[in-house]
């Protein structure tokens, strides 16, 4: 157990220098996270700070050069409750979407049945629960008819879960037709609607140019909004709030000259796919994303992929006016001041809904209907969690924690010299490689450190040095029985072993569970917590063998104390 | 000079007064459970949904007057507790605490912001370095996950246990485990200290730490129980806790030592989670010799390992015949 071959030493040492060597910028955290943002700006990103984003280019190059770029520059991401900022859990308010869709169905309803009101009567919408519409015809015997004319409304669904069904579903009821959106309908919708609603909250997010803000989907209908840096979780809210500003342009020119002159009530804006072309465009717009209710990817009549979008009633009567007037004109989609697309109007579009054909793949309608749609917030949000951390609460806690990991570090490595001596050092080595090891981790896999997640560190230095203890404690023992050194020690590691893994096993059962059902601060806790174990159990077992048995080679000690 | 807790020699007998130990043990946890129904728990607005700010005033906290200003808002049931942080003296932080609003399904930013501003009428420098505001809805599916998570983490240790010793060990650990559980409920239900999920967090490492010094006595006891096949259970057991006796001391006394150093210096911020692992690390050192031991002996072990290494060989034509 003492003999260790060269490649096993080189592995051992290799993985602790390795270790060491990504653990070494956080040291120097403020210096590398500046070089960091440094870097990404100067490589065409955003400034994630604003100090920097307001840097000159040699200004950057020094701030970059403040850490040398063959280091290793990855940082423990710092959690919400040290770094301070505002986290949000937001619940979407998926049912809104239906609501409208039955809106929409029924003006659809109304103008396909108003031609056949002699067969099937008169026809009035009925109150009907969200998600579902409900027409009363006056002439039920005739409703087969009716059923037949509604069925011929729905389009077959695009999405690959859905294929081979329609999005609607017509029954009767007594004198009734009752139209709800099929199964694999309300799940597209839904899967959408959190989708924009995502794309929506990033964008509007992102314009904050915050650190790496978190948002994610969790679960069904929630959405999971994390911004270090903001003041408060009211002021992610309002960010969050506004919407997207979407307009329809008539165009009246392309160039590619930037500094082209305009003519009065115009503007040039930059098209969003090709680089250096622009748009004129007329101030004026003729339909604002206000108008918009939906747009979703589908194909046209040539089978190739398009953009389907539907209007309001007021934004439908005044596109129709416009296309009707202008066929064969261009006219620019504009998102957030760029020309999303400019298409040219093939026909008069009436109704409200249109398609927009192009060079477009199936993947590039699908996002532009995303953008299309995020427009606006597709539905409401409802928050469910909002929790806002103080930027300087935050710096105290981290304060209070590297105070206290110093000092709880500090205390049980006198404490274990004191108690086995030169083994003793022996694992104070051990212990300040496994420290070293557990951030050179969560630098690499890019963890957070939360508060917590501190005390799992802390933690672990106390639990760490218990495999060490184990181990000394058995060397003691069989020292006792008389046997030589060299003898002792490997039955000291050989018989500590089981002991070892069983207890360093039960621990990690539990950091496993905190971390699968944990959310937050608990996980990051899970992430130390399990980390640490296997960086203890590695210094543990090999590191400190490793210098026991080289001390044992260079001594050759007759007798040994523990 | 080598600082020793435990002479290097010891021969305690854990179990003369096992009656007492354990009649004790029993004793706590009756009364902790009848705290836990009587008293109940301070749950936190993880729990119960709420919110909590956290103020900080250059004023010293008065907390009638806080009561007083916030009383006005109709806002049920407030809390207002004083946090004392001895490390830093001349701060003033108060956390108020107040409960979800009756039909609410979600945070609302009025209510805050009504707090706060009747808070700054009685300071308008105070600050509010943390506001956290759970949802009733959420708060529910909180505490289904926390419960789920601690029955999980129990269930997957009787397993292992059971995995690597035998059905009796893995009841003496789960014994000692669901000990420590619910004497770390009954004192937080005794102090009504605020219970979080952090809170529940604590309660697995304690379960890991609990569990880690149980199996460390069990590993020795299976080992011994090889060794000296004749000796009577109770001495074995005796004689593997005090071999392992300076192990668990020094153990615990390291641990102890980094989790104090946290609790002083650590900040209020996680005093609980804190408290709780101290208070873990004491009860699970102690229950992993009188409670999960003392179990151990009254279980009884098979011992007939060695008869079963024996018959190995013969095991295959058995199956043959």
């Amino acid at each position: 157990m003492l003999q260790f071959s060269l490649w096993k030493k080189i592995v051992i040492w290799g993985l602790c220098a390795l270790g060491i060597l990504l653990a070494i910028p956080n040291g120097f955290y403020d210096r590398v996270e500046q070089s960091n943002d440094a870097n990404v700006v100067l490589s065409g990103g955003l400034a994630a700070n604003p100090e920097i984003g307001a840097m000159s280019g040699a200004e950057l190059e020094t701030v970059a050069d403040q850490w040398p770029s063959w280091m290793p520059s990855s940082l423990v991401n710092l959690g919400l409750d040290l770094r301070g900022g505002a986290h949000l859990l937001a619940a979407v308010q998926v049912g809104d979407v239906y609501a409208t869709r039955m809106d929409d169905y029924w003006q659809q309803v109304l103008g396909e049945l108003r031609g056949e009101r002699a067969t099937i009567g008169t026809i009035r919408r009925v109150d009907a629960a969200d998600g579902e519409l409900r027409v009363r015809i006056s002439k039920p015997e005739q409703m087969e008819r009716a059923l037949e004319l509604v069925r011929g409304l729905a389009s077959p669904i695009v999405t690959l879960s859905g294929a081979g069904s329609n999005d609607i579903e017509a029954r009767a009821d007594g004198d009734v037709i009752v139209i709800t959106m099929s199964e694999a309908e309300i799940l597209a919708t839904n899967d959408r609607t959190m989708a924009q609603s995502l794309e929506i909250v990033r964008r509007r997010v992102d314009e904050a140019g915050t650190r790496e803000p978190i948002i994610q989907r969790q679960g069904e209908d929630r959405i999971l909004i994390q911004v270090p840096g903001i003041g408060s979780a009211e002021e992610l809210k309002s960010l969050i709030g506004k919407t997207a500003k979407l307009t329809f342009h008539p165009v009246a020119g392309r160039t590619s000259d930037e500094n082209t002159r305009l003519q009065a009530r115009q503007i040039l804006l930059p098209a969003g796919d090709e680089q250096g072309v622009f748009y004129i465009l007329d101030k004026t717009p003729v339909i604002t994303g206000d108008h918009l209710v939906d747009a979703s990817a589908q194909f046209d009549q040539n089978n190739r992929p398009a953009v389907g979008f539907r209007l309001n009633t007021t934004g439908g009567k005044i596109f129709g006016e416009y296309t009707a007037n202008n066929i064969g004109q261009p006219f620019a989609i504009v998102l957030d001041e760029e020309v999303v697309s400019a298409p040219t109007i093939q026909s008069h579009i009436s109704g409200g809904s249109g398609i927009i054909t192009g060079n477009f793949s199936v993947e590039e309608t699908t996002n532009l209907s995303i953008q299309l749609r995020a427009g606006a917030l597709p539905a409401g949000l409802t928050y469910l969690e909002e929790r806002t951390i103080g930027p300087e609460l935050g710096q105290d806690s981290i304060d209070a924690g590297a105070l206290a990991c110093m000092v709880a570090f500090g205390a049980v490595l006198v404490f274990m010299f004191l108690s086995y001596g030169l083994f003793g050092l022996f694992a104070n080595v051990a212990l300040i490689i496994n420290v070293a090891l557990i951030f050179g981790l969560l630098s690499a896999i890019g963890a957070t450190l939360t508060l917590p997640g501190i005390a799992g560190i802390v933690l672990t230095i106390g639990m760490a040095v218990d495999a060490n203890v184990l181990v000394f404690e058995r060397i003691r023992e069989e020292l006792k029985a008389a046997k030589g050194p060299a003898r002792a020690i490997e039955l000291g590691y050989e018989r500590a072993f089981s002991a070892i893994i069983d207890a360093n096993i039960t621990t990690l059962i539990a950091a496993i569970i905190l971390f699968v059902m944990g959310s937050g601060p608990v996980r990051g806790f899970a992430v130390t917590l399990g980390l640490g174990i296997v960086t203890s159990v590695f210094t543990a077992i090999w590191v400190t063998r490793l210098i026991i048995s080289t001390w044992l080679a260079h001594k050759r000690p007759k007798t040994i104390d523990v | 000079m080598r600082l020793k807790l435990i002479p290097s020699e010891t021969n305690f007998d854990f179990f003369r007064f096992s009656p007492i130990t354990l009649g004790a043990s029993a004793l706590a946890m009756i009364v902790s459970i009848f705290l836990f129904f009587s008293m109940g728990l301070n749950y936190g607005i993880d729990f119960k949904g709420g919110t909590t700010i956290r103020t900080d005033s250059t004023h010293a906290v008065d907390v009638a007057q806080y009561r007083a200003a916030l009383d006005a808002l109709n806002l049920g049931d407030i809390s207002v507790t004083e946090v004392f942080d001895p490390t830093k003296p001349d701060q003033h932080v108060a956390q108020v605490r107040f409960e979800a609003q009756e039909g609410d399904e979600a945070v609302t930013t009025e209510t805050i912001t009504a707090v706060k501003a009747a808070l700054n009428a009685i300071d308008p420098d105070m600050t509010f370095p943390q506001v956290d505001s759970v949802g009733p809805q959420v708060s529910g599916e909180l505490v289904k996950t926390a419960i789920i998570a601690v029955l999980l983490s129990v269930g997957a240790v009787l397993f292992y246990i059971w995995l690597r010793f035998e059905w009796q060990f893995s009841l003496g650990a789960v014994a000692a485990l669901v000990h420590d559980i619910v004497l770390t409920i009954g004192v937080f239900s005794l102090f009504q200290m605020s219970f979080d999920l952090n809170i529940i967090a604590a309660l697995l490492t304690i379960v890991g730490y609990s569990l880690n010094d149980t199996v460390v006595v069990f590993d020795r006891v299976r080992e011994n129980l090889r060794k000296y096949k004749k000796r009577p259970l109770v001495e074995v057991l005796n004689l593997s806790i005090n071999e392992t006796l300076s192990r668990t001391v020094m153990t615990s006394v390291t641990t102890l030592i980094a989790l104090i150093s946290l609790f002083v210096l650590g900040g209020d911020v996680i005093h609980g989670f804190v408290f709780a692992m101290i208070w873990g690390v004491v009860v699970g050192t102690y229950s992993s010799v009188f409670v999960a031991s003392a179990i151990l002996l009254r279980l009884g072990v098979k011992r007939d390992w060695e008869k079963q290494d024996g018959a190995a060989g013969t095991q295959f034509a058995n199956i043959d015949a």
